[in-house]
């Protein structure tokens, strides 16, 4: 069974319609890359899976969001739990004004976590993952401002993974960052795949190469292709696909 | 241009200063008036300013800055949303004697307060009120939108990403709008004349029902009112100096606390 999974999705923003019948299912511990050219949907329908899109005004959705066998948009769903279960990380690295150790942590209090230990030793964990914890190790009551923009990106996703999160969803996590900062957090989503579930959209097609299983090739809320990622970039079988990986257009 | 305004400034400051400075002492500041207002100090008109900016902002600091945070975070942006913003806007402009008169009507007739520090308070409070408001609202606006998104990201609640994310940053620039507040109240005479204010009382208020002094008031009695109006001059001089010295210190009181609270939410 596909750890996530749409099916026959549709989505509009008011009379707008940004989300044409998508079906994709993902496997569990595997890296999934949506790509596309901008205004595609992609974004849209990776905020899906944490029900983002909630907090925008006319939204209407149709379809099925299935995680773990469950429609995660049926009455009763608790949102909060949701996203204590799929974490996100942004376009923007948006850490809270506050310390290292409190952003990390946040998650955790939120959830209604005091247990001083268990706090100090999962922000460690969490930071140890996101390959941040050797840079910030000695000074985790600074501020998180302090840090690099690459440093605050990683930040962001040992927050993430601070809730213990089964699913990883990230809205083009590197755009804002230099190539270092960028190859870093490549090498990052290598070693998550062995305990997440990750889904990545990415303007980026040499990234989608390098870091994903599979590939979803989408264009004006249509899912033109989904695919080995090996297969999408080496013999693509529509040829709206091979457009635009080859650059003809987006 | 900003110049000729600095300049202006100067004067009236320069002037009030020169002319009051003679008057000030510690006599002045802590001793009751007497001689018919020609002698002897403010002391119960400061006092009574000092009662009616805490108890105004008792009252227009807690409502006006949930209402703000109110409508800038739950409400959806609609009419509900636009009407209330042009509510607070015509309440913003509403001349202050008109909400002394109100305030006379409501709470020192109606409710039966009578002359008091409460109706005073409340009326002064309903004055701030729509500044408090729109201010915490503009605060909050400010704050960036991405620090919300990634609170619910984690599963936080809206109350608690406004409690913990989105007030901590907007409360440097929330308390400005208590600066403004204050600056607000000390000075205005007109909602003090029905509600409150008294010529003079021979001691100090010992409640929230009783009448008080207070420093605008008091510098109109003393220059227009009185036994002999030449001699009570100087004192009015030295009633309006230490008015405008009572905001400075109240001014800067909030700016330190405005710049604690920057501090601690680490922004740099």
């Amino acid at each position: 069974m596909a750890k996530i999974e749409t099916k026959d999705v549709n989505l509009f923003y008011g009379e707008y319609q940004a989300l044409k019948n998508i079906s994709i299912p993902m496997e569990e511990n595997s890296v999934t890359a949506l790509i596309g050219p901008s205004g595609c949907g992609k974004s849209t329908y990776l905020r899906l899976f944490n029900r983002m899109n909630d907090l925008i005004e006319n939204v209407k959705i149709t379809g099925e969001v299935i995680i773990d066998g469950e429609d995660i948009y049926r009455k009763g769903i608790n949102v909060d739990e949701l996203r204590i279960k799929v974490g996100m990380v942004f376009q923007k690295p948006n850490p809270f004004p506050k310390s290292i150790f409190e952003n990390v942590a946040y998650g955790l209090r939120v959830n209604g976590y005091t247990d001083k230990e268990m706090i100090e030793e999962t922000v460690v964990k969490s930071l140890q993952h996101a390959a941040l914890w050797n840079e910030v190790s000695d000074k985790l009551s600074k501020s998180a401002f302090e840090l690099s923009g690459g440093q605050q990106q990683r930040l962001c996703i040992a927050r993430a993974l601070a809730n213990s999160p089964s699913i990883v969803l990230m809205d083009e996590p590197a755009s804002a960052l230099d190539p270092l900062s960028t190859a870093k957090i490549e090498e990052l989503i290598h070693e998550l795949k062995k305990d997440y579930t990750i889904v990545i959209v990415t303007h980026n097609m040499q990234q989608a190469a390098r870091v994903s299983d599979r590939t979803a090739f989408f264009y004006l809320g249509e899912l033109i292709e989904y695919d080995l990622t090996s297969n999408i970039f080496t013999s693509p079988k529509k040829q709206q696909t091979e457009h635009y990986i080859t650059g003809r257009f987006g | 241009m900003s110049m000729l305004v600095v300049g202006i400034l100067f004067i009236i400051l320069g002037f009030i200063i020169i002319k009051g400075i003679s008057v000030i002492s510690w006599d002045f500041i802590t001793k009751m008036p007497g001689d018919g207002m020609t002698t002897g100090g403010i002391f119960p008109a400061i006092v009574g300013t000092l009662c009616l900016i805490a108890g105004s902002m008792i009252f227009s600091f807690p409502i006006g800055v949930l209402s703000g945070i109110y409508i800038n975070e739950y409400l959806r942006n609609g009419y509900t949303v636009r009407f209330i913003r042009l509510m607070t806007n015509n309440l913003a402009g509403i001349p202050s004697i008109v909400f002394g008169l109100f305030g006379m009507s409501l709470f020192v007739n109606t409710l039966g307060f009578g002359d008091s520090l409460l109706a005073g308070s409340l009326t002064l409070g309903l004055l701030t009120l729509p500044v408090v408001i729109r201010t915490t609202e503009e605060a909050l606006k400010a704050v960036d939108d991405s620090f919300r998104q990634g609170s619910y990201a984690l599963g936080a609640s809206k109350l608690y990403t406004v409690r913990k994310v989105v007030l901590p940053i907007a409360y440097p620039n929330i308390i400005t709008g208590l600066i403004l507040s204050i600056g607000r109240v000390s000075g205005e005479t007109a909602p003090i004349l029905f509600t409150v204010a008294a010529y003079f009382l021979p001691k100090l208020p010992s409640s929230i029902f009783d009448q008080a002094m207070a420093l605008p008031y008091h510098l109109y009695v003393l220059a227009t009112s009185g036994t002999d109006i030449e001699k009570s001059r100087p004192m009015a001089y030295g009633t309006a100096l230490v008015l405008i010295l009572l905001v400075l210190v109240m001014n800067l009181l909030a700016n330190a606390l405005r710049r604690f609270f920057s501090k601690s939410v680490k922004m740099n």
